[in-house]
């Protein structure tokens, strides 16, 4: 047989339908929903007197406008009044639901892998475009808007065109203290914003296969900043290893016979892809962003760029609108860079990994005099278990704020917001004009980064802040 | 959905390339639970101030484009988000048709899934349509051909995905469309069971 990517083999096996001059109908594994872009697509069934095809494959939670202090206090009437609607709609249409007093409650993708409802192989959508964090686990999972939540919502399927096939490489080994957050970083500075545009991307190569799950996560988390439809990565041992035992993942036999299953899922030796693209994790250094999209950024020794240094025209202009809007001068280096405020959470960095990252630096010392700093772990059981850790007393007693599980000040549709003008770093995944807050000032950086920058009140090599005595 | 084939509408140029959907509707408009109303809110940080007072200094504020409907920008134009709201919220306004060098993917199927037609044109068509679009510039747009006309001679045709052209034409409803498959469905989960 000729040799297949996972891509390519996921895709095969989800066909329900398939016709000349039409996208193929897929069927879709997993349905994740929350409470931002679901209203108007159970709205949708009602009005048309729909009903949810396969409940059992549809799982909610609340996630982008929980509060994340003083739970029960909503002050906002209208966030209030989408979390409800949530709830309504999931009991009128018998979908499982974690709220927000739930013991699953988190951040949608990050509870996914958690409860096991993340596994090799699936179709997995979610109206959120960091649904290709699933894609860690070997399976094929996309963004979508509403009217498609709610065509799989009443169907349990999707119109979808082939994507192209895309293979990132990221060959060696990172150094020390270089993580799976500084490799995405470097990855879409390098390719930039466009460069998966109506792809999936595979990641492969050493550096990839020696991560953790959760590094994987990160990694794929990321994809779509690259522009790319979903990104994947072939399961293997870690991925296995990962998911025993996990609530909705099969046990004893089945769990075997799932694993050989999965085991076949992976690209085939002298598979093609339409594109290759490569990178060396050995020559990454720790990343920070200075600019309005994902893609400008560089290294914490790096300076900010001339709009001089690019050639398009369309990018000198976004260039120089961006500078402005950061409030930074070309030139300037990026350890000069002076920040206010630091958040260590989102779908990108909010697991028990990466919080012991943080706490790592963070341990007996003290968060600067100019920053307000904010640890948000991804869901209530990363929550328990870093607090089982006594990781809250050691955030805490360094001057952090430790809060409830939710997205918060990624997205600042709740109550944590970066007021304007200020700067922020985040280990989020988008530094978009005023995603933190109107005006806000995003810098995108890895949990050990944002650490020692609240530390320092500026950025600067957190692989010179050696861990104090544990 | 509301079909569309021959439109002509003037023409708003916002020369900026990566415009996201945060910039397109900023996420403190999107708790509302229905899909209208989202039109006042397009662009905002950009069209007003802090105070919710227009400004003067974005240009789709000026008289020449207040009757626009036709949009084009730089490339990668709806990045970031999957947020359906940033089309909503254009279409609300008065937007159908937006041209560009280059779409993210999830925006322009959200585009199209509410009738509002993307086109993709070469960098250099997109520079001149920059340069002429003043003082009422028009285009008309011919999904059936694929052709877009101006009155100075401009005549260029788009590629299209016939089953997206297919939906726009007929405005279509693709739930219905796809429900039509039932025994499709059907079968395939027969097979698949364990699913
Ligand atoms: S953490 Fe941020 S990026 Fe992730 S799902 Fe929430 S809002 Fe989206």
């Amino acid at each position: 047989m000729e040799p297949k990517t996972i891509i390519e083999k996921i895709w095969n096996k989800h066909i329900v339908h398939r016709e000349k001059g039409s996208p193929d109908l897929l069927y879709i594994d997993l349905h994740l929903v929350h409470e931002v872009t679901s209203p108007q697509a159970f709205e949708g069934l009602r009005m048309n007197q729909r009903k949810v095809r396969r409940p059992e494959l549809t799982f909610a939670t609340m996630d982008h406008n929980v509060p994340t202090i003083a739970r029960h206090i909503i002050n906002d009437p209208v966030s209030k009044v989408q979390m409800e609607k949530l709830e309504e709609n999931c009991k009128e249409f018998g979908v499982e639901i974690a709220d927000i007093n739930h013991p699953d409650q988190g951040i949608v993708h990050v509870i996914g892998p958690e409860l096991g409802l993340t596994q090799p192989g699936k179709t997995i959508v979610c109206g959120d475009s960091h649904t290709s964090t699933h894609g860690a686990f070997g399976a094929l999972a996309f963004g979508i808007g509403t009217s498609e939540v709610e065509h799989v919502l009443s169907t349990q399927t999707l119109w979808q065109s082939p994507p192209k096939t895309i293979e990132v490489r990221v060959n060696g080994q990172p150094g020390a203290g270089v993580t799976a957050k500084d490799i995405i970083l470097a990855i879409i500075a390098k390719f930039g914003v466009n460069a998966g545009t109506g792809a999936v991307l595979e990641y492969t190569g050493e550096a990839i296969r020696n991560m953790s799950m959760e590094e994987r996560m990160t990694i794929c988390n990321m994809s779509i900043e690259a522009g790319a439809k979903a990104g994947l990565i072939s399961p293997d041992e870690v991925t296995f290893d990962y998911l025993k035992g996990k609530r909705h993942v099969p046990k004893g036999e089945a769990f075997e016979e799932a694993v050989m299953e999965w085991k076949s899922l992976a690209t085939d030796e002298g598979a093609e892809y339409d594109s290759v693209l490569e990178i060396h994790a050995d020559e990454i250094e720790p990343q920070v962003t200075w600019g309005t999209n994902p893609s400008m950024g560089t290294s914490v020794y790096g300076r900010v760029p001339f709009p001089e240094d690019y050639e398009d025209p369309g990018d000198q202009k976004a260039i120089s609108q961006a500078l402005t809007y950061m409030g930074l001068t070309a030139g300037m280096a990026i350890q000069d860079i002076d920040i206010q405020h630091v958040f260590i959470g989102s779908c990108t960095n909010s697991r028990i990994s990466d919080l012991r990252s943080a706490a790592n630096i963070v341990r007996g010392r003290k968060v600067h005099s100019n920053v307000r700093a904010l640890v948000v772990p991804g869901s209530k059981s990363v929550k328990d278990l870093a607090e089982a850790e006594g990781l809250h007393q050691v955030f805490m007693e360094a001057g952090f704020e430790w809060r409830e599980a939710g997205c918060s000040m990624c997205l600042a549709m709740n109550d944590d917001i970066v007021p304007p003008g200020e700067r922020c770093a985040s280990t989020s995944n988008r530094n978009f004009e005023g995603r933190q807050g109107n005006g806000s000032r995003t810098h995108l950086v890895s949990p050990a980064m944002a650490a020692a920058a609240a530390l320092e009140g500026k950025f600067t090599d957190a692989r010179k802040m050696k861990p104090t005595v544990v | 959905m509301e079909p569309i084939n021959e439109y002509t509408g003037i023409v708003y140029p916002l020369e900026k390339v990566n415009v996201d959907t945060d910039q397109i509707i900023p996420k403190q408009f999107l708790k509302r639970i229905e899909r209208q109303g989202f039109g006042q809110f397009l662009f905002y940080n950009w069209r007003f101030d802090d105070d919710g007072v227009a400004r003067s200094d974005f240009s789709l504020n000026e008289e020449q484009y207040r009757s626009s409907s036709i949009l084009v920008a730089g490339k990668n134009f709806g990045c970031g988000s999957s947020r359906e709201h940033a089309p909503w919220a254009l279409l609300d306004y008065g937007f159908r048709v937006i041209i560009a060098p280059s779409f993210a993917d999830i925006f322009y199927n959200n585009c199209v899934k509410n009738g509002i037609l993307p086109i993709a044109l070469p960098q250099e068509t997109i520079s001149e349509l920059f340069s002429k679009a003043f003082d009422g510039y028009s285009l008309t747009v011919h999904l059936e051909d694929q052709q877009i006309k101006d009155h100075e001679g401009l005549h260029v045709s788009f590629d299209i995905d016939p089953y997206w052209k297919e939906m726009l034409l007929n405005g279509w409803d693709e739930v219905s469309r796809t429900l039509s498959l039932e025994e499709k469905i059907q079968h395939y989960e027969n097979l698949h069971s364990g699913v």
